[in-house]
Order: C-alpha cells, then sequence, then structure tokens
C-alpha cells in the first residue's frame, strides 16, 4: 500500500517560488491499476518522481507499505520495489538492451529470460538484445525497453510517467495491448500510470485527476471516467487508430 | 610457455588476453629480451639486424592466421625504444594483436615506446589490438609513448582497436597514415586516465587515393585530476570519405582538450568531425538509481559500456 499524506512541493520557477504539488493526501492500495490524469501544468509528473524519490517533498510523508519512505534515496525505494519508467527514456552510449535488463534484474541474466521480457513488449529479442540504447533506438522502441526494464525488475509499485508520450501510432496501440496484459496478469503488482489517454484510462480500476496540484477527484473508473471522458485530459486516440480497430473488430 | 614470473604472466593476460602460448606466430618481449617466438610458413619474424626490434614478414594470400607481439616490464628503471616493422603482402587477411604491460613497484620511471610501422599490401585485410596496461605501487612513473605508422596500398583495409584503461602514468600516442585508393581504415580509441595522469594521443590520417575512407573513433573517459588531449586529423587529397568523433567523459577534476581538423585539398572529399565532452548526464544515474543501483554503481556501469 503506498500512502501520500500533505505532501507538498515546490519549485522556482522564473525567480518566484510555485508551488507544484499543494497538500495532496491519498493511498493507493495493493494490486489496483490507477491511472493519474489531469490538465497539463497539474502537478502529474512532479507526483511520480515525489514516489519514485527523485524528487523530494517540501512536506508530508510518503509511505509504502508501512514504511516511512520520505527520506529514503532513490536507489533505496528501488531496493525496496518501486519501480520508475520515465516520460522521456534516457539513452546510453555502449550499454546495450541487455545490459540494461541485466541491471534491472539485478542478476545475470541467460539471453533466453531477457528474450522473455522483451516478447512481453512486443520486442523481438533476436533484433534487440546486443543494440545499444543509444540515438539509433526510435522513440516507440525506446519505451517499449523502458517498460521492459520496470517488468524486469520485478517490482511491487510500478510507475509509468506518460508512457504514451513521444511514440508512433503503431507502438501505441503495442502499448496499450501491454498495459491490458499488465492489468489481466494475476501478479499483485501495483501499478501507476500517469496518462492522458482514454483508452489507458480505461483499463483503471481507479483513477485519480490532479489539477492545480490538487487531487479534484479520485474514485474509480466507473465513477470518474464518463465525469472527464472528451476533456484534454481524456483525449481518444487517433481517428485513424479508432477506425482502424473497429474494421478489425 | 617461456620462462615469466606471476607478475609477467598478469600483464600477459591484460595486455594480450594470452593465459598460455599463443596459437600461430609470435614474439613475446620481457624485460628488454625476446623470450620466445615462433613462426610459420606464410609468417616471418625476425631480429633487426640494426637497432632494436622485429621485422614481421607476412607472405602474400596468407588468411586467417594471427601474430602477438606483446610486450611486459616488470623492472623498475628499464627505458626502450623498440622498432617493429610489419611487411604484410598482398591479399592477406590477418590478426596482430600487440600491447605492452608495465608493472612498476620501485622509485625509477619505467618507459616502453614501441615504434609500429605497417605496410600493408594490395586487397589485404588486417585487424590490429594494442592494449596498454600499468600496475604496480611503486613511485617510478609509467610511460608509454606509442607511434604508429601506417602505409596502405589500394583497396586494403585496417581495423585498428587501440586501448588504455588503467595504469599508465604518462602517455603520448600517436598514430600516422596514409591511405592509397579505395583503402580503408577504421579506428576504434578507448582512453581512461585517472589520478594525475597524463594523455595525448595524436591522430594524422591522409587520403590520398579515390575511394580511400576513414573513421577513427575516439572513447576517453579522464577521472580525478587527469588530462587528455586529442588531436585528431584527417586530410582528404583525393576522392574520400573520412569522419572522426571524440566523444568524452569528464569527471571530478578531469581535463580535456579535443582538437579535432579536417583538411579537404579535393573537391570531391567529404570530411566529417563530431566532438563531445560532458560530464555523466544526470538522468543516466538516476535511471540506473531507479533499477536499484547505488550513484557510484551506476557511474561505473555507464563508464564500463562507454569503453566496452
Amino acid at each position: 500500500m503506498l500512502e501520500l499524506k500533505n505532501i507538498r512541493f515546490g519549485a522556482e520557477a522564473e525567480g518566484r517560488a510555485v508551488e507544484i504539488i499543494r497538500d495532496i493526501s491519498l493511498t493507493i492500495n495493493d494490486s489496483k491499476f490507477v491511472v493519474i490524469t489531469g490538465p497539463n501544468g497539474g502537478g502529474k509528473s512532479t507526483l511520480a518522481k515525489l514516489i519514485a524519490g527523485i524528487e523530494q517533498p517540501t512536506s508530508g510523508q510518503i509511505l509504502f507499505n508501512g514504511t516511512d519512505i520520505t527520506n529514503m534515496s532513490i536507489t533505496d525505494r528501488a531496493r525496496l520495489g518501486i519501480g520508475f519508467a520515465f516520460q522521456q527514456p534516457v539513452r546510453f552510449k555502449g550499454l546495450t538492451v541487455l545490459d540494461l535488463l541485466r541491471i534491472a534484474a539485478g542478476k545475470t541474466l541467460t539471453v533466453s529470460e531477457a528474450c522473455q521480457y522483451l516478447s512481453e513488449v512486443g520486442l523481438c529479442a533476436k533484433d534487440y538484445i546486443s543494440r545499444e540504447v543509444n540515438a539509433s533506438l526510435s522513440g516507440g522502441e525506446l519505451k517499449r525497453i523502458e517498460i521492459a526494464t520496470v517488468l524486469a525488475r520485478n517490482v511491487k509499485l510500478a510507475v509509468f510517467d506518460e508512457p504514451e508520450a513521444g511514440i508512433d501510432l503503431w507502438s501505441f496501440k503495442n502499448l496499450i495491448r501491454i498495459f491490458e496484459e499488465m492489468r489481466k496478469s494475476d501478479s499483485d503488482r501495483t501499478v501507476i500510470v500517469i496518462s492522458h489517454q482514454e483508452r489507458i484510462l480505461n483499463i483503471a480500476d481507479e483513477i485519480i485527476v490532479l489539477t492545480d496540484g490538487c487531487v479534484s477527484k479520485h474514485g474509480p473508473k466507473e465513477e470518474i471516467l464518463p465525469e472527464i471522458i472528451g476533456s484534454s485530459f481524456a483525449k481518444g486516440a487517433c481517428p485513424k487508430i479508432e477506425e482502424g480497430d473497429s474494421e478489425n473488430a | 610457455m617461456p620462462k615469466m614470473d606471476a607478475v609477467q604472466l598478469q600483464l600477459l593476460k591484460e595486455v594480450a588476453d594470452l593465459h598460455d602460448v599463443p596459437e600461430g606466430a609470435y614474439n613475446l618481449r620481457a624485460n628488454g629480451k625476446s623470450v620466445g617466438r615462433n613462426t610459420t610458413a606464410n609468417i616471418d619474424i625476425t631480429t633487426k639486424t640494426e637497432g632494436s626490434g622485429i621485422d614481421i614478414h607476412i607472405k602474400d594470400g596468407t588468411k586467417n592466421e594471427s601474430v602477438h607481439i606483446p610486450v611486459v616490464l616488470s623492472e623498475s628503471g628499464l627505458k626502450e625504444t623498440v622498432y617493429n616493422d610489419f611487411f604484410v603482402g598482398e591479399n592477406c587477411d590477418v590478426l596482430i594483436v600487440a600491447g605492452c604491460g608495465i608493472d612498476n613497484c620501485g622509485t625509477q620511471d619505467s618507459e616502453h615506446d614501441g615504434i609500429h610501422r605497417f605496410f600493408i599490401g594490395k586487397n589485404s585485410r588486417i585487424r590490429y589490438v594494442e592494449k596498454h596496461y600499468g600496475s604496480g605501487d611503486g613511485s617510478g612513473k609509467r610511460i608509454l609513448d606509442p607511434v604508429t605508422e601506417v602505409h596502405m596500398e589500394e583497396g586494403s583495409t585496417m581495423e585498428m582497436e587501440m586501448v588504455q584503461i588503467k595504469g599508465v602514468d604518462s602517455t603520448h600516442r600517436s598514430t600516422i597514415a596514409e591511405l592509397k585508393a579505395d583503402a580503408k581504415l577504421i579506428i576504434r580509441e578507448r582512453l581512461m586516465t585517472h589520478g594525475q595522469q597524463e594523455a595525448a594521443s595524436v591522430y594524422k590520417v591522409t587520403l590520398d587515393g579515390d575511394g580511400s575512407s576513414a573513421d577513427v573513433v575516439s572513447r576517453s573517459v579522464a577521472r580525478d585530476s587527469s588530462y587528455q588531449k586529442l588531436d585528431l586529423c584527417i586530410i582528404g587529397n583525393g576522392a574520400c570519405s573520412g569522419h572522426t568523433e571524440c566523444d568524452s567523459i569528464i569527471m571530478d577534476k578531469g581535463r580535456i582538450l579535443a582538437v579535432p581538423s579536417l583538411e579537404a585539398n579535393n573537391i570531391d572529399a567529404a570530411l566529417v568531425h563530431e566532438a563531445a565532452i560532458g560530464k555523466i548526464a544526470g538522468e543516466q544515474l538516476i535511471k540506473l538509481m531507479t533499477l536499484g543501483l547505488t550513484e557510484a554503481e551506476a557511474e561505473e556501469q555507464i563508464i564500463n559500456g562507454f569503453l566496452k
């Protein structure tokens, strides 16, 4: 269980102090698939980073399975079982996909084990396993490798920051499939996804809407989704994709 | 195996990945003397009659053979300059492994300067691997100033892998290459300096023939208070293509001077240079920390990958 208690986070922008997260308290129960949405600039990515330890709250407390992790480092939180997928996956000159998956798994993965993680994100392992995680990979490929690194860690809580950002249409459809599979799997992993996409919101057990650094709505998908559908933060996919899907149906 | 002590054997392992006598032709040099040699039907190694060093003659059409010429120094205060000349015939495909390991536990400086000259015949393909390594906790410096000269005939190819990762206090490496038509040179240099070390690496590649090409890529890391100067120059005198890349990471108080230069003397010469120096990106460290590594472990992984 993840508990956020009176979390505040401020930063300086253009010479003046700005409060990005204003007193957020919420509880996310185990095994839930939670999507956090809301208007741009509402504090969603900051909240994700606060959970992973990349940012430190100005005040408040974060508890993970009863342990106070507020002052814990990124590394210690990772070792407790918190995973984080970046909105803009990081590139590494020289490190291969296999290297990254091995670091993520924290052990010497066999090539076939690594392949398992890659096939879960729809990548053909033999084409990717020895590729460098550098600029030669497309945005969609990087995104899926990023997700594979989180899967390889076998975490208790996985946080995905806007997984749909910067990917092509074809990759988007695969991405939805990956999250649908994640939702269906019987693992007790809790998943938090920051997203604007209706199709990702549709997979959720719970939806949280963040507006101006505050939780403006939080509840079961069935309750929240109808209220926000069609807004800028519950967008439909590209019309072409929807069209293609209805043709395939 | 020739008689070598444990330190020398360790150096041999570091510079040539050798645990035992290599297959094929070899010349092992330890503390200024040749301690073992083997020649084959196609590859002959002879001691120079004047000065110190060896001549390596590779017959036309020699394929899938290798030559190892590692050097180890474990005696403090030893300074030597060795001239090794490689005469490679036409249509060959050969691996050459050189390298020098110095262990200096004493107070005097130890220095090995290997002057390697390659004369590569038409349509031959050479893969050359050179590793430099230093160890020992004496106050005497470990110095390596290698010079590599490459003369490439038409249609020949040379791939050079130059590695110096650890323990060499001072190095000034100089690599000069001249390429005739359709010759192709690929250089991959990996360099890491630490402590107070200083390293200079100078390349001058002249593309004389039409259709010749060079790709010179240097990746380096300067840690602690070390200093590097990387000077990569390509001169295009024909309808040729050349690319150089200097990619460096600085850490601690490390300093790097990258001096790229291109000179085009022919309208059809296409030359490109890329250079980048910077510290490890914060987001790279953060990404690996979210995978459970400490900051120091993350740094190590990034450096190892970068220099792999």
